[in-house]
């Protein structure tokens, strides 16, 4: 188990490893960095004298690769992708593009904590809404329950999660005045603001998610052992509820862990929309903004997050799956 | 009188129907491929959506095909020089040029004749606060107050006897040709179908077909002199914008899905086929990709995309072509960040394929990996493919109107449902409310997705057996037809 999992950690530092090139290779190698002084100073005037000051203020100031001018291992170590990489494994963020923003790196830990208080019940409340309402469908299988539960399923996932947001906010904040439109506040009175968030992206996943989790339950269902649970004279609901829902969790676990990363990275959309101040909203700023540091930091950050998750699904999978052995 | 412009999107939509054409006459030739299509046609939904799709097909085609007219020699320049108009058109906005042309000032309602928004007018020298007519909405009217109703009343009613009765005409026609191919009477024939009998549900697919004409016959007798969605706030008709989309969602949907494919499959069956180091080296590039949370790689990239567009401002002679530019780098970039799941469901299938018995036999044979690879194991995955694309469609068509609300989604001047949906956010915080982008948005978009779905889980039932048995059903069965006239 423990060999399985440092190698499973050395592999994800490889991957990240991977992605930090690919990032840089695009950040810095398709535009370079005398481009993006450009645009992020902005108007006509713009000076070489003003892009050196803007790339030495954010030690853009030295060759890309390969420093030419040094020597031994400073030719590699004195250039941009070295120091870039160093500072984002050792979680240094550096400062955004933008002149009035600061520091990445508190930034992101502060709105963080935001993203998962908006994520954290969701993802909760999404796996237990989608279970309940695949099960339920199970339970009534060859019925019109289980028709019309499928085709609103088709019909739930057909539609735009934007839609859902928009009609959402109009109905409950504008007609009925139930909800806040948007806004954050710390503390506890927050939760008034994240009800409809929280219930609005979940009814525009439970579509897809039910749907998905009703096919792993019908997978199961149609396996000798439920036949012999059934022989045995155990009574349907018996029969789902102890038999095929734990035979399920497997494949339920991997399906919504992959979710996980977005418990941390917030959602982009209903984060903006509803003017939560979490890592969502952070990258739209940013991408409005052009904001190319903020942009490859939470590249990095989003697939740190997701090889983490998929560490953790592993440990998960002997959790619920004493017949799987990690090594 | 004109020039054709060829667009990159254009092409690539011709190309994709001259693929589609010929992979008609393949399936027509294959015993096996066609068998498997006359199931998805088996299916109600399937058939139906079909229709819808086909409509939304004629819509982008006929929105494929670009051209800029000539002007007129201007005064001073040489009489031989040809000029062209700065702005490219396409058949679709020919065929609607009336849309087009009949621009308000502002909001209006859907088949409104007046403008939203209150004017100070002086009427006998008084000032007064009134809704002025619009230019074009309802402008034949002289006395819209009373003959407003009459004259709605009587253009739907146009609309719904002309719907009706091209669906008459098709039903009769269908009639008589099941009744020749069936060898049996017209009333018969009718009564089988409606009840529901035989393999095919054209009960289902007249139904459609009879829904469609109506909509269409109404829309079109009302159009001409009224918006029948209304205008936006610059007083563009927003019908016209809703049907401009169809195309940008069809060629999101299609290209960025085709994008997907050259990688998927060469590396997917190269990374099964060979395994070793070469499945290791490939595994490792998927699961880099993979492990960027797609939409902020997707950003990244467009954002280069965008950058380097901008450095070079000269490149397109029009608008629209650097517009269209824009959404085939957006279906590169989504294709290009998109390959990794199709990749390993291909590695896990080439896999399994390559131990069985026939591709053993084809190695015993001395035939060269290669020769088996394009032989033996891609036909045999090519359903995976198909399912595969097919599913895909519909999210990258909803994944647009994300992107488009992050920033990075098709050029702003491009119709696009994802844009029509970001401008009706701020649209349905006015008073008063002005919900018809949004309503226009919303039923296009629905029916467009809802059709793709449905299309496609009758292409995966059809395909992939196993998937068949999570088929939903109502517990009816259909009568097959040698047993029902038996009865008969």
């Amino acid at each position: 188990m423990v060999s399985y999992l440092v190698r499973r950690v050395l592999y994800g530092a490889l991957i990240l490893l991977g992605v930090n090139l690919l990032t840089f290779f695009l950040f810095f190698t398709v535009n370079t960095p005398d481009d993006m002084a450009r645009l992020n100073i902005g108007g006509k005037h713009v000076t070489q004298d003003l892009i050196d000051r803007w790339k030495v203020e954010r030690g853009y100031d030295k060759p890309l690769y390969v420093n030419e001018a040094k020597q031994g291992t400073q030719r590699l170590t004195e250039t941009i992708f070295w120091e870039r990489s160093v500072s984002l494994f050792e979680l240094h963020f550096g400062r955004a593009d933008a002149e009035s923003a600061g520091d990445i790196g508190p930034e992101v830990a502060r709105r963080m904590g935001v993203s998962v208080q908006l994520a954290l019940p969701l993802f909760v409340l999404q796996v237990f809404a989608s279970t309940a309402f695949a099960l339920l469908l199970v339970m009534f299988r060859h019925t019109r329950l289980d028709f019309w539960g499928v085709v609103a399923c088709v019909l739930m996932l057909s539609i735009s999660s934007l839609f859902y947001i928009i009609v959402g906010q109009f109905l409950f904040s504008r007609l009925l005045r139930i909800a806040p439109i948007s806004g954050y506040e710390p503390g506890l009175s927050v939760v008034k603001f994240l009800v409809l968030p929280v219930m609005l992206a979940l009814l525009s996943r439970l579509g897809t998610e039910a749907r998905l989790y009703r096919a792993m339950f019908l997978e199961e269902i149609g396996k000798d052992y439920v036949r012999t649970a059934r022989a045995k004279g155990l009574s349907e609901t018996v029969v789902l509820f102890r038999h095929v829902l734990r035979n399920a969790l497997l494949p339920i676990v991997t399906s919504a862990g992959s979710y996980l990363p977005y418990v941390f990275l917030g959602s982009l959309v209903f984060e903006s929309f509803f003017g939560l101040p979490g890592l969502g909203a952070y990258v739209i700023d940013a991408i409005t903004k052009q904001d190319f540091a903020v942009v490859r930091t939470m590249v990095f950050v989003g697939s740190l997050l997701y090889i983490a998750t998929f560490v953790l699904i592993d440990v998960a999978y002997t959790w619920v799956d004493p017949r799987v052995r990690l090594g | 009188m004109f020039k054709f412009v060829f667009l990159w999107t254009d092409l690539t939509v011709w190309a994709l129907v001259a693929f589609c054409l010929v992979y008609g006459v393949a399936v027509v030739r294959s015993p096996g491929l066609s068998a498997s299509w006359r199931r998805v046609f088996r299916e109600a939904p399937a058939m139906c959506s079909a229709f819808v799709l086909a409509l939304c097909l004629v819509v982008t085609v006929a929105d494929s095909v670009h051209y800029r007219s000539r002007l007129g020699a201007a005064s001073g320049t040489a009489a031989d020089t040809v000029q062209y108009e700065v702005q490219a058109h396409s058949l679709l906005d020919l065929a609607l040029a009336e849309l087009v042309q009949s621009r308000e000032t502002s909001y209006s309602r859907p088949l409104d004749y007046e403008a939203l928004r209150l004017e100070t007018v002086s009427v006998n020298g008084h000032l007064v606060r009134m809704a002025p007519r619009l230019k074009h909405g309802g402008a034949h009217l002289s006395d819209p107050q009373h003959q407003w109703h009459s004259d709605l009343l009587s253009r739907v009613f146009t609309g719904l006897l002309f719907g009706l009765g091209l669906s008459a005409a098709t039903a009769i026609v269908l009639f008589g040709l099941l009744a020749r191919v069936r060898r049996a009477g017209f009333v018969e024939t009718a009564a089988s179908v409606w009840n529901k009998e035989g393999e095919v549900p054209w009960r289902a697919a007249l139904w459609t077909l009879a829904a469609i004409a109506t909509l269409v016959g109404v829309v079109v007798s009302l159009m001409g002199s009224y918006h029948v969605l209304g205008t936006d706030t610059t007083g563009n008709d927003v019908l016209y914008q809703a049907l401009k989309s169809i195309r940008t969602a069809f060629v999101i949907g299609s290209l960025a899905t085709i994008a997907t494919l050259p990688l998927a499959v060469v590396l997917g069956i190269m990374a099964g086929y060979f395994r070793g180091w070469a499945d290791e080296v490939i595994q490792y590039f998927y699961t880099v990709l993979s492990s960027v949370p797609n939409i902020l790689l997707i950003a990244a990239c467009v954002l280069m995309v965008q950058v380097y567009l901008d450095k070079h401002p000269d490149m397109f002679e029009t608008g629209v072509e650097r517009a269209d530019v824009k959404l085939f780098l957006l279906c590169s970039v989504l294709g290009l960040t998109g390959w990794a799941g199709l990749c390993r469901l291909l590695r896990a299938e080439t896999m399994k394929l390559r131990e069985l018995d026939f591709v053993q036999a084809a190695n015993a044979f001395g035939v060269g990996s290669v020769r088996i690879m394009v032989r033996h194991v891609f036909p045999n995955v090519a359903h995976l493919m198909l399912i595969v694309t097919v599913l895909d469609f519909s999210s990258l068509i909803l994944y647009e109107a994300v992107l488009s609300y992050v920033g990075v989604g098709v050029d702003p001047s491009m119709n696009s449902f994802g844009g029509m949906i970001n401008l009706a956010r701020k649209e349905m915080s006015l008073d008063p409310v002005v919900w018809w982008s949004f309503a226009a948005a919303f039923g296009f978009m629905v029916t467009l997705v809802l059709a793709i779905n449905l299309f496609a889980d009758g292409v995966r039932d059809a395909f992939d057996p196993r998937a068949r048995a999570f088929r939903p059903r109502l517990p009816v069965t259909r009568k097959p037809v040698a047993q029902a006239r038996n009865q008969g």
